[in-house]
């Protein structure tokens, strides 16, 4: 059973001029995620991607649609009802939002205290969860007195202080630089992992993704305009925008422009091989080109991992004659996918 | 100087009826300021309990009372005072009149103290489950706290100032002491000795606030 299920959900504002259309943030978005899935939500800035987020735990309320938390139409609760459902639906942020005025184990303690846990249990359980994010020294420092990614595992800590089944975690490492990112997402999945809690993540960064996420979904104004396994849309991104957030951390086709110079330096012909995962073993493909005596170049590309499944895109300038050079791509399309340049 | 000296014992007293009227009225009208800042903070379009016919009337009212010159407040407000107080007259008095003008003075510093708390604190509290009223007594108090304090210490200067002003009411006070027997008796040492004492008062209560609001906010 899906633990966030969202059908045709929506969310309008009114508009800012008197008279005019309203503006559509989310735009009747369907989207499932499972029990124990790192879901990453990708998007450029004003794509509807935080909105959507701040819907699953009713931070705004939806316009249109349903929102099942754990079967549950949260869409229609009022305020009070929501207190509880939100209890189970920690929330990390993007400026960590801890409360200057208390201490780390006060930030922690906080959702405990909102909660009514036991005042005699508290302290053992902050310590439990300081323990769990590697800040059990800080327990007395405040949020002024730490870095950024000692802010973000105490907005962790926080997060999972009353055990909620599903962490939202709206663009948590976009202010923090690469390598404290690497760390904290490092945390996260160990949160999904040892804790077995669902994990929606918001981010504009594919690195983020590819490192954490195992399915993904990709916004454009206000719509899910590709979702699937990360795998998939990383090798075979379907739409344009996404396929433009692939680029950005694997390179593997060429861009126009980049073609252009391409064409300019090379002589010959010019291809694109695509390889998805094992099924094709590469030194074949050469192979081919070997045996039908076309001498070949590799001059762009990139093999990459996701989840240890490796894909990859190769283009080569072909130096033959085209009699030879058609030969043998016409046994090379029987191995891979082969796209014709010039 | 001799003036001064055989008044010592007026002055002192004068000196305890200003600590008295501005103790009450700080107490009332920080407690009102509160409540209306807090009012205007949380209807404000957007917030927790957006509420625009309230907010809309709270704003009007503070915008209306807030530039009343005190001493024309305190005249148009004596028909209330003598309602709620019993004389329009004396110092209970000017300290319902005082904490009256000083609710919606400090209203707006209230307001503009809570505005700089960050909204996505108050998002971090909902997202635990806290509702609207342990939002405003665990997060925006304590956040704004050190603001606040510093708010308190800066109306305290104007509530001294209002308070001198009573004695055309029949309050009593320094501002009185002053006005009675040193500018009505043409003896200026006596005025400058109540001037000094009430410069030395602000100066501790000053003194006293940066010390709190250094403390709430670390510094």
């Amino acid at each position: 059973m899906s633990v966030v299920s969202l059908r045709n959900v929506s969310k309008s504002y009114p508009s800012s001029t008197k008279g005019g259309a309203s503006v559509m943030a989310i735009d009747s978005v369907s989207l499932d995620v499972e029990a124990g899935d790192i879901y990453g939500i990708i998007g450029y800035s004003g794509a509807g991607k935080s909105t959507l987020v701040r819907l699953v735990n009713a931070l705004e309320r939806s316009t249109g649609g349903e929102i099942h938390i754990n079967g549950r139409d949260i869409a229609t609760l009022p305020e009070r009802e929501l207190r509880k459902i939100r209890l189970g639906i920690g929330m990390i942020f993007q400026q960590f939002n801890l409360l200057g005025s208390r201490t780390v184990a006060g930030n922690v303690a906080y959702p405990l205290e909102v909660a009514g846990f036991p005042k005699q249990d508290r302290a053992t359980r902050v310590a439990e969860l300081l323990s769990f994010v590697g800040l059990t020294d800080k327990a007395k420092s405040y949020p002024d007195q730490l870095s950024g990614g000692q802010k973000q595992r105490v907005g962790i800590a926080r997060a999972l202080a009353t055990s909620p089944s599903i962490l939202l975690a709206d663009e948590a490492t976009s202010a923090l630089d690469p390598e404290t990112t690497h760390e904290v997402l490092a945390l996260l999945k160990r949160v999904n992992a040892e804790l077995g809690i669902t994990i929606i993540v918001i981010t504009h960064e594919m690195d983020v993704i590819q490192t954490i996420a195992t399915k993904v979904a990709v916004m454009d104004q206000g719509k899910v305009i590709e979702r699937g396994p990360v795998f998939d849309v990383f090798s075979n991104p379907q739409h344009p925008a996404s396929a433009r957030f692939v680029s950005t951390v694997v390179k593997g086709v060429p861009s126009a422009p980049e073609l252009e110079v391409l064409r300019e330096r090379h002589t010959g012909r010019i291809v694109t091989l695509s390889f998805r995962d094992t099924a094709v073993d590469q030194s074949e493909v050469f192979g081919e080109f070997v045996r039908a005596g076309v001498p070949f170049q590799v001059i762009y590309g990139g093999v990459n991992e996701i989840q240890g499944r490796p894909f990859g895109h190769l283009t080569l300038a072909l130096h033959a004659d085209d009699e030879l050079v058609d030969a043998a791509l016409e046994r090379v399309r029987q191995l891979t996918t082969v796209t014709e340049v010039r | 100087m001799d003036a001064l000296t055989n008044l010592l014992p007026e002055l002192w007293t004068a000196t305890g009826e200003t600590l008295y009227i501005v103790a009450a009225t700080l107490f009332f009208g920080g407690i009102g300021g509160l409540i209306v800042g807090l009012g205007l903070y949380l209807t404000r379009g957007g917030s927790i309990l957006d509420n625009k016919p309230i907010f809309v009337v709270l704003n009007v009212l503070v915008n209306v009372i807030r530039p009343i010159p005190f001493i024309i407040f305190l005249a148009a407000a004596q028909p209330l005072a003598r309602a709620v107080t019993g004389s329009g007259i004396g110092n209970d008095a000017i300290i319902f009149t005082i904490s009256l003008a000083a609710s919606f003075a400090m209203a707006r510093i209230v307001e503009q103290n809570l505005l700089t708390v960050t909204p996505g604190v108050i998002d971090a509290a909902r997202s635990v489950g806290a509702g609207p009223v342990r939002i405003i007594f665990t997060v925006l108090l304590p956040e704004a706290l050190g603001p606040l304090i510093l708010g308190f210490t800066f109306i305290f200067v104007a509530l001294v100032d209002m308070s001198a002003v009573a004695g055309f009411v029949g309050g009593g006070g320094l501002g009185n002491f002053a006005l009675q027997y040193g500018y009505r008796q043409y003896e200026p040492v006596v005025t400058w000795a109540a001037v000094l004492l009430i410069i030395v008062l602000v100066q501790l209560v000053q003194f006293f606030g940066n010390y709190l609001a250094r403390k709430a906010l670390r510094r």
